[in-house]
């Protein structure tokens, strides 16, 4: 058995805190309590943290899971010697994405597809390409020149290089990339709620119509805990999930 | 088996390698050396097809190498480079395993093979066969990367510059396993450096390139005694190169028959190392034998001098 170092003990801690508020968050109120004002209820009672929560966590992946598959897919097309000219392009692409504000992704977003939950996801999928692109890119241009050689050289098909070799190689930095840019989002995620989406923002959202300071910590501190916890475990997968050594 | 015609590459204005023809016999072992940029790794890649060849073509047994898709090819012939570019996060014996795996070979014939190289090359199974490249030494690695190319048996083995990045004791032991690994396999190698050394060393055949051209393909001795070019003969040395074609007999190849008092030199010995020996004792004449014990004649410092001249 691996002993678990003091990050792992304060993740374990982080989490069980953050489990245990979602589930019974009335348990908690005469915490919050003193951060409330005439009477105001403590704890947030328009809704079910738990499934506000959840529903960021999952636009949160949606979004994540199509940034990847267009970040990768294009970071693969632009490193092949027959889509290399579109280099310069993808970047500018995803370089907007990052550089427009979500705010401003929204307000372009809703009219075209409506209120709710598709313009959140269209602003967090923007928004979450960057990271994954230029870890891409990194990781599969410095792989070592005379291994792809040598792959080439053994009579692996430009594919099975890819899938066997330079991606694998990769990986490590592709990874960080995804975790990236799905912590960033999952904060991003809480201004789905201006526009109607179900998640965390509603909460903060009510706390600042209600100048209740509760609510708003409430919100801020789940949507934390939430990155904190996704960048943590993911990292721990990741040196699970990669064996790779780079030597050179 | 390996017929080169006319082969020539250009990068745009330069020639890289400019109408190079050669026949290389089956089972030998053919160096191609050269200084560097004189095209001998994009002639060897040529032979693969990981280069293009401009013009030209190349033979295998008599058919065009361009008959089937590159890849397909490249399953059929080795192929070791310097710095072996082993896949680092695969294990050696899934390293050594690429090539049979490419062919769809069922995993009890890839272990069973697997374990026969490892132990050709003096790497215990059990101990190599789940360690990754980075923990071993450069020695090992290059040895994985020679056992690689050689998993599926393939009759023509391109290696370029194998030896480059070891240190010269562990380079002489990689030279000596690769004459020892050419005999018990009875692969046709080509092996591309730039050290005229190790040219010499392991060439039966020796290709001397310059400049994209090449100026001289023959045996070993002929390039010493018949330089086709001036250049040949500046490469592979002037001043020593009597002793060269020393050390491309052995005393048994030059023994006069009968015997002499004098001390015993094993048949296998250069010519060049007889010659050390008896000016080191002093003496002028040795007596020849052979690994077991047998008498195969005799060897003077005169018959030894007479082999140093063209
Ligand atoms: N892909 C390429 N594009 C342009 N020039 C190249 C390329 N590959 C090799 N060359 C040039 O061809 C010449 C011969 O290269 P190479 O065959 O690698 O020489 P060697 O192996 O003898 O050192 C060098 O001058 C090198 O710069
Ligand atoms: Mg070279």
């Amino acid at each position: 058995m691996r002993v678990p170092g003091v990050a792992g003990v304060a993740r374990a801690a982080a989490f069980v805190l953050l489990v245990a508020f979602l589930i019974w968050p009335q348990r908690f109120a005469p915490l919050f309590a003193p951060l409330t004002q005439y009477g105001a209820p403590p704890i947030y009672d328009q809704g079910n943290l738990l499934t506000l929560a959840l529903a960021q966590l999952g636009t949160v992946c949606c979004a994540a899971l199509a940034s990847t598959v267009v970040a990768v897919g294009l970071g693969i097309l632009v490193t092949r010697p027959s889509g290399a000219e579109f280099l310069p392009l993808s970047r500018t692409l995803v370089n907007i994405g990052q550089t427009f504000p979500p705010v401003a992704v929204l307000a372009v977003a809703v009219p075209l597809v409506g209120f709710g939950l598709k313009p959140t996801l269209i602003a967090l999928f923007a928004y979450g390409l960057l990271p994954i692109f230029e870890n891409t890119l990194v990781g599969l241009r410095t792989c070592p020149p005379a291994v792809l050689e040598a792959a080439s050289g053994m009579g692996m098909s430009a594919r099975q290089r890819l899938m066997s070799v330079e991606l694998p190689l990769a990986m490590p930095l592709i990874l960080e990339g995804i975790r990236v840019s799905l912590v960033i989002s999952v904060g991003t995620a809480t201004i789905g709620s201006t526009v109607a989406a179900k998640g965390l923002g509603e909460v903060i959202i009510a706390g600042l119509l209600s100048n209740n300071s509760a609510f708003i910590l409430q919100g801020a501190l789940v949507t934390g805990l939430m990155a904190v916890l996704l960048y943590g475990s993911l990292a721990g997968l990741e040196r699970r999930f990669c064996r790779t050594v780079r030597t050179d | 088996m390996i017929t080169i015609e006319n082969l020539t590459k250009c990068y745009g204005a330069a020639t890289v390698v400019d109408g190079v023809s050669m026949q290389i016999p089956r089972n030998s072992l053919t160096v191609i050396v050269g200084t560097s940029g004189s095209g001998k790794s994009t002639l060897l890649r040529m032979v693969n097809r990981l280069v293009e060849p401009t013009s030209g073509r190349v033979l295998l047994d008599g058919s065009d190498t361009r008959a089937q898709p590159p890849h397909l090819l490249r399953r059929r012939i080795g192929y070791a480079i310097q710095g072996h570019g082993l896949f680092p996060h695969r294990t050696v014996a899934e390293n050594i395993a690429t090539v049979p795996r490419l062919l769809g070979w069922d995993a009890a014939r890839i272990a069973a093979r697997v374990s026969e190289l490892l132990e050709a090359f003096a790497l215990e199974p059990a101990a190599f066969a789940g360690q990754f490249p980075h923990q071993l030494s450069g020695g090992q690695q290059q040895r994985v990367g020679v056992a690689r190319a050689l998993a599926a048996g393939p009759q023509l083995l391109l290696m370029d510059e194998p030896f480059g990045a070891l240190d010269p004791i562990i380079r002489a032991k990689a030279q000596d396993d690769l004459l020892d690994i050419r005999r018990r396999f009875g692969t046709t190698i080509v092996l591309v450096t730039h050290d005229m050394d190790e040219a010499f060393r392991l060439g039966d055949h020796v290709a001397v390139m310059s400049g994209g051209r090449m100026l001289q393909y023959g045996p070993p001795a002929e390039l010493l005694t018949r330089p086709a070019d001036p250049l040949v003969s500046r490469m592979t040395g002037l001043a020593d190169r009597a002793m060269r074609l020393l050390s491309l007999s052995t005393a048994g190849e030059a023994a006069l028959p009968g015997t002499v008092d004098g001390p015993e030199v094993a048949a296998s010995a250069t010519l060049r190392d007889v010659l050390s020996e008896l000016m080191w004792r002093g003496v002028d004449a040795a007596r020849v034998t052979d690994a077991n014990g047998t008498a195969r004649g005799h060897l003077t410092v005169a018959a030894i001098l007479a082999r140093g001249r063209p």
